[in-house]
């Protein structure tokens, strides 16, 4: 990997990349304002499922492309986690090649169109551009640009498959369908392997079908993008539990050389208070997973979904903000972010927390439940709240919240969703008892390959970190692909 | 896509269904489940597979009628095929030899008992199994369940077939009569908890097989919870097998019924559009 420096520099000296910075000169794309991502009317929005970012026009982005100095040292690809060209993808967009912009992206990036839309870039590319580091002064709006470019080809109808290797015919196994099954699958597939991916669910794509809602990602997005994994050869099982279904042993038996473990982090946590088995409270996992993959909005549909008048969702990260502003959508007259610490530690990213905030939810900052009550029926009535201040800082770095005894007050609810996070996954780990877990119960690998210590099992995304991101989870399956892809060569090398 | 390749009716709203589902006929054990889903619009369900044939590659399931999706699945035929079916799912029942094994089974939930008496049996312990029903025509399976136990007794709330009297009466009867090392009581939720607490009277290690509201059924979601021993267990992953004594069955079917409006609701409009 120490060639890269090499290569990007090769790739930035090209007579189009140079003739493109010359064309304006820095101190102009500097004084260019950063776009702003069209959205859909909050009072609107939060009645409907459609999308919240509508998208940048072709002027926009092209205006946005602008501001970007293409610099000779892009700390910006240090921040991707899966290390798009990204300065090479932008001047595409600013010498109006989109195709070729999209091209660029999935070079290295399975699913562009979703992290254009889900990735946190403050903290990522963003965080680390010139702009943000040296000037100040907002980052150039790498993932708008992304999902500019991703959706132009899609829309385009024309989707570039990504060149395949000659197949040879070496069967390896995915399990899971979410980002990080997908994202190696696509480069196992690059490689030339006879990929089978396996999903217990009756869908592919993972969280990005079940957990995170339509308004913010489309299901027709990830299944554009899973359309043309197919075209590369992969292929997909559903309904198909690995440690249930069949074990790892079964499908060593059937020729798979190695496997890929992308389960996920499925297993809701709950506070464990008094009153949380009510009725309608729920996980977020099942709440997200009743209206995004059960379709329970919908009354052509049989899954069933309770409504509630006032409705509150306990967490501060993207998943209880998809909860709350869902509860919303639902049609709760009052839906209440309830996060125990201040706004400042929200793990959600920036533009959830604006996007809730405009759609009217309530944010309820230092507070936690520690009880809920239930009516006759057993359906959950009333919550009690506790006051929480801050403290020193914790082992994650946030300041601690701290309760203030004797602060519990009563607030009448009807509908609950903890969304304070998940654990992984225990099935597959479960029928594997050689596997090597943390205490966490997350799978061990080495940082470089992902290899467990079983020399074909391969792991990555949530299962490995307990609960992370999208793009964090596809950064592992990539390198994942390419642990197998050497695992298997030094493997047929030695026969 | 899984055809259903056997029907038959056990009574006006039970019925045996035998789906082709080669994979999971393979590595199912007694205590499994599956999840099905009818069709694209349709929800998840959990049910207990009753039994499987591996060369024909098929599982059997036993249906109740109690709603839209089982109510479809019913007027099902031959031939048409369910969406998906994924399992086998839960953990498989702890079967070992350790004596004498009474079995108590209410309504449908006698098809999943088989499995597992049949499993007790073969391992060489002494099956005793009560077969409770509302009134003779629910009662289901005796002949299977008399082919693997060493006795059944049969029992109707009516007293139309076998004793009349609950299922604990016949629990009670055999309790009273002969040492028991080990009871498993599968049926409605009410039924187990009564059973349990007979049991509980006797201290005589109880295990329940729970059916609660899922949706996937892997762990995901915890729609399933209950509170075993104080404390919350999902039934998907931990279960569905729990020690009866520590269930809490008054929350469980608390949780049972939170979809009783709605679910009334679509039965209605199902039944508008059969008519």
């Amino acid at each position: 990997m120490e060639n890269i420096a090499e290569y990007l520099k090769e790739e930035r000296s090209q007579p189009w990349r140079d003739e493109l910075r010359k064309s304006m000169k820095a101190k102009e794309r500097t004084s260019i304002e950063r776009v702003h991502m069209p959205e859909q009317d909050p009072e609107k929005r939060s009645h409907n499922y459609l999308e919240v970012n509508l998208g940048l026009t072709e002027e926009q982005a092209i205006t946005e492309s602008h501001r970007c100095l293409d610099c000779p040292d892009p700390t910006c690809i240090s921040g991707c986690p899966v290390g798009i060209n990204i300065p090479k993808f932008i001047k595409k967009i600013e010498a109006r090649d989109y195709m070729g912009a999209a091209v660029v992206l999935k070079e290295t990036n399975a699913l562009p169109a979703v992290c254009g839309r889900v990735c946190p870039q403050e903290v990522q590319c963003e965080a680390s551009c010139f702009y943000t580091v040296k000037l100040k002064k907002p980052a150039i709006a790498i993932g708008n640009l992304e999902r500019f470019a991703a959706d132009y080809e899609r829309n385009s109808g024309n989707i570039s498959v990504p060149e395949v290797a000659k197949h040879n015919g070496i069967k390896v196994a995915v399990i899971g369908s979410g980002p990080a099954g997908l994202a190696a699958s696509g480069d196992l597939a690059k490689f030339g392997y006879d990929v089978t991916v396996f999903e217990a669910l009756h869908e592919i794509g993972g969280v990005l079908k079940y957990g995170i809602p339509e308004y913010r990602l489309p299901n027709e997005v990830v299944d554009v993008e899973i359309e043309n994994l197919r075209k590369m050869g992969v292929k997909f099982h559903t309904n198909f539990i690995i440690g249930k279904t069949a074990t790892i042993d079964d499908l060593r038996k059937e020729g798979y050389e190695a496997f890929f473990i992308g389960s996920g982090a499925g297993l809701p946590r709950f506070m464990n208070i008094p009153g949380e088995n009510h009725i309608a409270v729920y996980s977020s996992n099942e709440y997200l997973t009743r209206i995004n993959l059960m379709h329970a909005a919908d009354p052509e549909y049989d899954t069933p979904i309770l409504k509630g008048k006032v409705a509150a969702v306990i967490g501060g990260g993207n998943t209880a903000m998809d909860s709350v502003r869902t509860a919303k959508r639902m049609g709760a007259e009052r839906a209440i972010l309830v996060y125990r610490r201040s706004e400042k530690e929200m793990p959600a990213r920036l533009e959830e927390v604006k996007h809730a905030k405009e759609e009217g939810i309530e944010f309820l900052t230092l507070h936690n439940p520690v009880e809920y009550e239930a009516d006759e029926q057993g359906r959950v009535n009333k919550m009690r709240l506790q006051k929480m201040e801050l403290g020193e800082p914790d082992a994650s770095g946030r300041r601690r919240p701290i309760p203030i005894k004797g602060s519990e007050f009563d607030i009448d609810v009807d509908l609950v969703v903890v969304a304070i996070g998940v654990s992984p996954n225990p099935l597959i780990p479960h029928s594997l008892p050689d596997l090597k877990m943390s205490k966490w119960g997350t799978i061990i690998v080495d940082k470089e390959t992902m290899q467990s210590s079983i020399p074909d099992l391969f792991a990555g995304g949530d299962i490995v970190r307990g609960g992370a991101t999208v793009i964090l989870a596809m950064g592992d399956g990539r390198k994942a692909a390419a642990g197998i892809h050497k695992y298997i060569q030094e493997k047929v090398a030695s026969k | 896509m899984n055809k259903i390749v056997e029907k038959e009716f056990f009574s006006e709203n039970v019925c045996k269904i035998v789906i082709d589902a080669p994979e999971i006929a393979k590595s199912r054990k007694p205590g499994n489940f599956v999840i099905i889903r009818l069709d694209e619009k349709g929800e998840r369900i959990p049910l207990t597979i009753a039994s499987s044939d591996v060369e024909k590659g098929t599982i059997t399931l036993v249906v109740q009628r109690v709603g839209v999706t089982t109510a479809k699945l019913l007027a099902m035929e031959s031939g048409d095929t369910i969406h998906d079916v994924a399992g086998p799912l839960g953990k498989a029942t702890h079967i070992e030899r350790v004596g004498t094994v009474l079995c108590a089974g209410g309504g449908v939930g006698v098809a999943p008992l088989l499995p597992i008496v049949e499993g007790f049996k073969k391992a060489g312990n002494k099956v005793v199994t009560v077969l409770a029903a509302r009134t003779k025509e629910l009662v289901i399976l005796e002949e299977q369940m008399r082919e693997f136990s060493d006795e059944v007794i049969v029992m109707t709330d009516d007293g139309s077939y076998g004793k009349k009297g609950l299922v604990t009466a016949g629990m009670e009867e055999v309790i009273q009569r002969e040492k028991v090392n080990l009871s498993v009581v599968i049926g409605p939720a009410i039924m187990m908890k009564f059973a349990a607490l007979t049991t509980k009277k006797y201290n005589i290690p109880t295990i329940a097989s729970l059916n609660t509201i899922m949706v996937d059924g892997t762990g995901m979601c915890g729609a399933c919870r209950v509170s075993v021993g104080g404390k919350t267990r999902f039934v998907c992953v931990d279960g569905p097998e729990f020690d009866a004594h520590q269930v809490n069955f008054d929350e469980m079917l608390q949780r049972l019924g939170a979809y009783k409006k709605e679910e009334a609701e679509a039965y209605e409009r199902y039944l508008k559009t059969v008519q």
